[in-house]
């Protein structure tokens, strides 16, 4: 039972909105429109599908050694990153100990995430004492250089991959939280909040309904920007001997492991490195853009 | 009882680096059942603040005091899990601006389901046939089809249509709208206050609508209020109020309004309404008004009853009355 007689403005609207393409369809394409980022994609997908799938596609298992097959040069036959000084394929052992390495890539800024992105959201959104509170705790730890504070951690831990990412997310925890805590405030002066408010919502369905959604591309976008800086420091760590121990592979510990090469087969020693570069990079490419594409509209 | 609310002394300070100030100073009010008060003032005097405070809406550090009446119930003394169940549920409330009032991130039908959600206990199927049936009832074409819209998707009058309907959807007893159709053109704000009438006729609910816009008033209200400073200085019907304004500051409200025919230029209140920060002793408006004397800046004038349910605070009614040209 129509009140008021419908207008010409809001039928003309009707018209346009069924053919908006879809907001995935629009972040596409203009993700899609920045050639680098999009090669950054495919070898980063190259990168983890081949480590997720190493048993399958390592030409060897990581610790089959051959005492005949040592040292052998990049472009060796059947070993086309060469071997280490046990005769390992080095191919086999980057696709096996890239699982570890991605994972303490990933898991601990995905943590942090999710600690940070809660302190920083309640800290935005209450403000006053709780806004203190929490943000002056996180900048004592902000104030620690991060790589120090890392291994500072991680020695004390002890080592180990569980560790490395205890570590690691304590080390992300501040500046996720941070942002979370900028966008939070923004996002609570908005008058749907306050309308919100009015319809008799309390604080904690504000916070998950509204609060969360309208934040959460900012942190994503964030989050994502620090999955290759996280690579680095876990790697870091892992160099140092705070990670895995022998044999498993694992690219910092290759790194490590290999350096005693490095004027017999120098090439090979940087192997490790180089996958470590090129995940950083395609990551760091592909979250540039994808924070360029989310931009687009709101 | 023919009142469905009543404020009595309202009093919202806030503190301003460190200093306590009153953005509403002792606010009296009555609101009609079934009818609708304006109120009617400048762009800070303090109406938008007077609105979420009846409803305890308050920036942290804010202090309201004073009783604000709902029916029986005192609202200022509820807690706020009560004053959850109240908002939206038996006084609902629309703003200005359709467009930041909806989350950009959610279909307008999600959001007011999710206003009936808090409220009421109901399944999802049946909350969306509401949400339909209260976007058709609200003029929106195709309503099922529109609740899956976002808001960008929509134009301005269709949106405040939807926060419309946002409002409407658990059918509240007092519909507070902050100037509802300032961010519309002519033709939709007419369109929409046609609606505001037509839902009050339907649900007999109450609407306090704050305007700065006199036809807007003329055109919705029952009672008029005028704000001025903090403070009502004209309250009564409004009929009486827009024929023969007694307060100064409404006489020349409605003179700076321009008149079909009216040639020449149109006058307009010379100052500034005073700051909130230096509040002048006496009443706020005398360093404006054009017939303030000296006794007008000593002490604040009480209301003098004038007319059948009209007051209004001035010193010159008591022995003159100021007519508008």
């Amino acid at each position: 039972m129509a009140i008021n007689a419908p207008t010409a403005g809001g039928t003309a609207a009707l018209a346009t909105a069924g053919r908006e393409p879809s907001r995935a369809a629009q972040i596409w394409k203009s993700f899609s429109r920045r050639k680098v980022a999009l090669a950054a994609l495919v070898v980063l997908l190259l990168i983890v599908l081949a480590c997720l799938l190493a048993p399958w596609v390592a030409p060897y298992g990581p610790n089959d050694g051959a005492v005949t097959d040592r040292l052998k040069e990049v472009g060796s036959a059947g070993h086309v990153l060469g071997t280490d000084e046990q005769g390992r394929d080095i191919l086999s052992r980057i696709l096996y100990g890239g699982r570890l390495s991605l994972l303490s890539g990933v898991l601990p800024v995905l943590l942090a995430s999710v600690i940070g992105g809660g302190l920083g959201v309640a800290a935005g959104y209450f403000g006053g004492w709780t806004n203190t509170i929490i943000m002056r705790a996180l900048d004592i730890v902000f104030s620690f250089p991060a790589i120090l504070l890392a291994i500072g951690i991680s020695a004390a831990l002890g080592p180990g991959i569980s560790n490395i990412i205890i570590s690691a997310t304590v080390v992300f925890i501040p500046p996720i939280a941070r942002i979370a805590e900028s966008a939070a405030k923004e996002v609570r002066k908005e008058e749907f909040i306050e309308a919100a408010k009015t319809s008799g919502a309390g604080a904690g369905l504000i916070v998950r309904s509204h609060v969360l959604r309208n934040i959460f591309g900012k942190i994503f976008v964030f989050s994502t920007s620090q999955i290759g800086v996280c690579l680095m420091v876990a790697s870091g760590l892992s160099f140092l001997g705070l990670g895995v121990s022998p044999p498993t592979p694992e690219w910092g510990f290759m790194l490590n492991n290999l350096k005693q090469l490095i004027f017999v087969n120098p090439v090979v020693t940087i192997v490790p490195g180089i996958f470590i570069f090129l995940t950083s990079l395609s990551l760091n490419l592909v979250s540039d853009a994808l924070s360029d594409a989310l931009e687009l509209k709101r | 009882m023919t009142e469905l609310l009543k404020i009595d002394n309202l009093v919202t300070e806030f503190s301003i680096q460190k200093k306590r100030v009153s953005a509403v100073r002792g606010v009296s009010l009555q609101v009609r059942k079934g009818k609708t008060l304006v109120i009617l003032g400048e762009s800070g005097s303090g109406k938008s603040v007077m609105l979420r405070s009846i409803l305890n809406l308050k920036p942290a550090g804010a202090r309201i005091s004073g009783s604000i009446k709902l029916g029986e119930e005192e609202l200022l003394t509820k807690s706020p899990k009560e004053m959850e169940g109240i908002r939206g549920n038996r006084i609902a409330m629309i703003f200005q601006d359709a467009l930041s009032a909806l989350d950009p991130l959610y279909r307008v039908g999600e959001q007011i389901v999710e206003t009936i959600a808090a409220h009421r206990k109901i399944g999802k199927a049946e909350a969306k046939s509401q949400v339909a049936e209260l976007l058709g009832k609200v003029g929106i074409p195709s309503p099922e089809e529109r609740m899956r819209a976002f808001p960008h998707e929509m134009s301005g009058g269709m949106r405040q249509r939807a926060v419309i309907a946002m409002a409407l959807a658990c059918k509240p007893d007092l519909l507070l709208a902050d100037e509802p159709t300032t961010a519309l053109d002519v033709t939709i704000q007419a369109q929409i206050l046609r609606l505001f009438k037509e839902i009050q006729a339907e649900y007999g609910m109450s609407i306090v609508l704050v305007t700065h816009d006199i036809g807007v008033a003329a055109e919705m209200a029952d009672d008029i209020a005028v704000m001025y400073a903090g403070k009502i200085v004209e309250y009564g019907r409004a009929r009486q109020i827009l024929s023969a304004p007694a307060h100064p500051y409404t006489v020349g409200l409605i003179e700076a309004t321009p008149k079909r025919g009216q040639k020449g230029k149109l006058s307009a209140i010379p100052g500034q309404p005073p700051l909130i920060t230096a509040m002048p002793e006496g009443c706020s408006f005398a360093d404006r008004c054009p017939m303030a004397r000296s006794s007008c800046r000593e002490v604040t004038p009480a209301f003098t009853h004038y007319g059948e349910a009209h007051i209004a605070a001035c010193y010159l009614l008591e022995e003159e009355q100021p007519v508008a040209q």
